[in-house]
């Protein structure tokens, strides 16, 4: 049992936070969100997919850089500290596990490939209004029309779908589930901002007509949906892992240096006790984090099992800590002014996407064993 | 990153489990089965068969009589034993008192206590908390006056758990009132058979006799006794504290509590005369539970993969008390919710059955997990302070 990175694990950890702390710092962030436009930059997305850090968890055969979803949630984990907006989440862990577990050797040369290279963006659209988190629950359709097929319906917060050249969308045909591959400009999007800062698009598909080359068949649909949304999962909680970190160790500074009642605050016990309260949960994710990026590439129960776990972990854990890091921080905790809140929107998200708390345990404990 | 264990670990967890299942006596095997509790003298007879097995102190190092195991195989015995409900041995020996005569004993002191402690010959019990001592432990009064050749030690003691089987205890004894509360205690091992030596056992919550007051009145302790420096008992109190967190993430524990609340949600039936096992809300609780253990096991796999490493136990394992203790109340506030009326009963055979009639004690005296080894009020001062850094007062 072996709990460490490799060198060139620890390397890439160290060149991701160094680009949090130098080039995308809250303050970054901050001004990327305020600004029309898309939320984040493409110049350095193309950056980012130079670094190789958008091919790392993709396999050689496809193009990738052959490391594994452990690499990604490195990358991931480092990007939550100081809140990188670019679609690190919903284009390499949602949209390019899409392709690359359902696509064909032509379909991820043409289509995963770029998006590598930092060249275009993808999206994962199979969530739509008012449905939860099963992607069975699919009102869009596809219907076969001669060579191509149609499609039609619409998704809901696709996470940056506003941004996406592609968009894998899931619909319903004759033969069940199918994923799809289609331009997103075939489609009208409306942008929508959500609390985070970040944007997603609500995407409506009227007739849309794709060659069956756009149809993703290495594996069935549904197989695809959720191998990739554990993948999310297990992303979301690498990153909820470093906006955790970031809020826990902010709030400590806080109370170090924060006087009232002529003392430092972080000298009363009852504060300290809470802070307490907050490493703790902070070490449990980042143990269940752990286990759940090397089990996200595994089959079986046992990868979903410690991913429910993960995200259970927190929603509950990461939560407490982006709550008290609130409360802690008094009144200046709860102006925009102050960062701590960006944190705890983000943290929301995170724990919302890819299944929330009563998703995961609903899921964990269908499947637990009686004894 | 491998968080798997080698196949020559899974091996030894096989062979373990094998010894388990034939070496375990029937009678002990019952009481396993229906998460009874052990009494000393079923504790002694267990810890003979690991010892005839040379498994008794698998932390010894070789020189001592230990094994030689890694932290791993350490770990699986020590999962496999509370996994099979194995009597918990006694730790006052075996884990608490006996590194310290390690590390700070005499050689004399070394081949005296050592050997009976490993074979069981002799039990120990600690002699720390005293009324006025709880949490502020170096505020302790019972005094050991120099008298030439020998101590006069007078005072009283009290939790000593199962003092009453003891031969032995180790005891924190004011040896100096001057300086710091700290600087002025020695650590005295006392032989309990020492004429103004008593003990009187109280009921714990769980009606079980396991507390014990004990009273020293000018009782005679030949300065052989004394270990480690006069008035340097406090770094002795410290470095045991050490030992004792690790021993407490209570994985195994928390793992068999929750198969035993899985098997009274199979006993006990809901709404409309289903199982509350196939039951929503009991069954999503249950998979919390189970969930939030799964993280606290990693926490353990992460403490212990960084001490095979040889390494000083990081900020993970500072964690596990806190945890694995809230974990075991929080699974035997589950079974109890479970139990339902059934959980009324008091040490009843009959109103209830077998497997749940110590449920209910179980739950009672499991409060004490976040009080002993160091309350968890006091662990979190010791994280603020030492891993936060947060200011002093």
């Amino acid at each position: 049992m072996n709990f460490d990175l490799s060198d060139d694990q620890k390397m890439l950890a160290k060149t991701v936070a160094d680009f949090g702390k130098k080039e995308s710092t809250v303050e970054r962030f901050r001004k990327l969100r305020d600004a029309d436009g898309l939320g984040f930059e493409k110049a350095t997305w193309k950056k980012m997919g130079e670094l190789g850090w958008l091919a790392i968890p993709f396999p050689e055969e496809v193009g990738g850089l052959g490391g594994s979803f452990v690499d990604a949630g490195i990358v991931l984990e480092q990007l939550g500290k100081t809140l990188v907006p670019e679609p690190y989440l919903s284009s390499v862990v949602l949209g390019g596990h899409a392709l690359w577990l359902g696509g064909s050797p032509a379909q991820h040369e043409k289509l995963l490939a770029p998006m590598m290279e930092g060249d275009t963006i993808l999206a994962l659209a199979f969530a739509e209004r008012n449905v939860r988190f099963d992607p069975r629950c699919c009102a869009t359709t596809a219907r076969r029309e001669g060579d191509a097929w149609v499609i039609s319906g619409q998704k809901a917060f696709v996470l940056d779908g506003h941004a996406a050249d592609h968009l894998v969308v899931a619909a319903m045909s004759d033969q069940g589930m199918q994923l799809f591959v289609v331009d997103a400009a075939a489609c009208e999007r409306k942008t929508v901002r959500l609390m985070d800062g970040h944007r997603a698009a609500h995407v409506t598909l009227r007739d849309v007509s794709v060659g069956e080359d756009r149809r993703l068949t290495a594996r069935p649909a549904v197989e695809v949906l959720e191998r990739v949304l554990d993948f999310g999962a297990a992303g979301a909680v690498a990153e909820g892992l470093g906006v955790a970190f970031a809020m826990l160790w902010t709030t400590v500074e806080y109370l170090k240096t924060r006087e009232q009642f002529d003392v430092k605050i972080g000298t009363f016990q009852a504060l300290q006790h809470r802070t307490v309260d907050m490493f703790v949960e902070v070490e449990l994710l980042k143990s269940i984090h752990t286990e759940s990026v090397v089990r996200a590439s595994e089959e079986g129960p046992e990868r979903t099992r410690a991913i429910s776990a993960a995200k259970l972990q927190l929603a509950q854990g990461g939560q407490l800590v982006s709550r008290q890091a609130i409360q802690l921080h008094g009144g200046v905790g709860v102006t925009d002014e102050h960062d701590i809140g960006l944190w705890f929107k983000r943290m929301h998200t995170l724990v919302t996407i890819c299944g929330d708390e009563s998703a995961h345990v609903a899921r964990y404990a269908a499947t637990m064993d009686a004894s | 990153m491998d968080l798997s264990f080698s196949p020559e670990e899974e091996a030894f967890r096989q062979e373990v489990r094998a010894w388990i299942a034939q070496n375990m006596p029937p009678h002990l095997k019952a009481k396993a089965e229906q998460a009874a509790h052990f009494e000393m003298p079923e504790v002694m007879e267990w810890h003979e068969l690991l010892y005839a097995k040379g498994w008794v102190a698998p932390h010894w190092p070789k020189e001592f009589g230990g094994p030689g195991f890694s932290a791993t195989q350490r770990f699986i015995l020590g999962e496999e034993l509370e996994l099979a409900g194995t009597p918990p041995l006694s730790p006052f020996g075996l884990v608490m008192v006996a590194p310290l005569i390690m590390r700070f004993g005499s050689d004399a002191q070394r081949q005296r206590f050592l050997p009976k402690i490993l074979s069981g010959e002799e039990v120990w019990c600690q002699g720390y908390s005293e009324p006025n001592a709880g949490s502020d432990l170096a505020s302790l009064r019972t005094m050991a006056v120099d008298a030439g050749d020998h101590f006069v030690v007078t005072g009283q003691k009290t939790w000593t758990t199962y003092a009453q089987y003891a031969d032995w205890i180790f005891c924190l004894v004011r040896t100096s009132t001057e300086g710091k509360k700290q600087q002025g205690i020695s650590f005295l091992l006392i032989d309990m058979k020492t004429p103004g030596v008593e003990v009187k056992p109280m009921q714990t919550l769980g009606d079980t006799p396991a507390f014990c007051d004990t009273f020293f009145d000018n009782a005679k302790v030949p300065k052989e006794n004394l270990l480690g420096p006069l008035n340097g008992g406090w770094n002795l109190a410290k470095a045991l504290l050490g030992h004792e967190r690790t021993l407490v993430a209570a994985v195994g524990q928390t793992r068999r509590n929750l198969r035993l609340a899985k098997r009274l949600a199979a006993h006990h039936l809901g709404a409309n005369g289903k199982p509350l096992l196939e039951d929503p809300h009991f069954r999503s609780k249950l998979a919390r539970l189970e969930m939030r253990l799964r993280a606290h096991q990693m926490t353990n796999y992460r403490a212990l993969a960084e001490q095979q490493k040889g390494h000083h136990p990081g900020p993970e394992s500072s964690i596990l008390k806190l945890v694995g203790s809230m974990l075991v109340q929080e699974a035997d506030e589950l079974c109890m919710e479970l139990m339902g009326q059934s959980s009324l009963a008091w040490h009843d055979d009959e109103a209830v059955e077998p497997f749940e009639r110590w449920v209910p004690p179980t739950f009672c005296y499991d409060r004490a997990t976040t009080i002993y080894a160091g309350s968890n009020e006091i662990q979190k001062n010791i994280i603020a302070k030492l891993i936060l850094g947060m200011p002093g007062a």
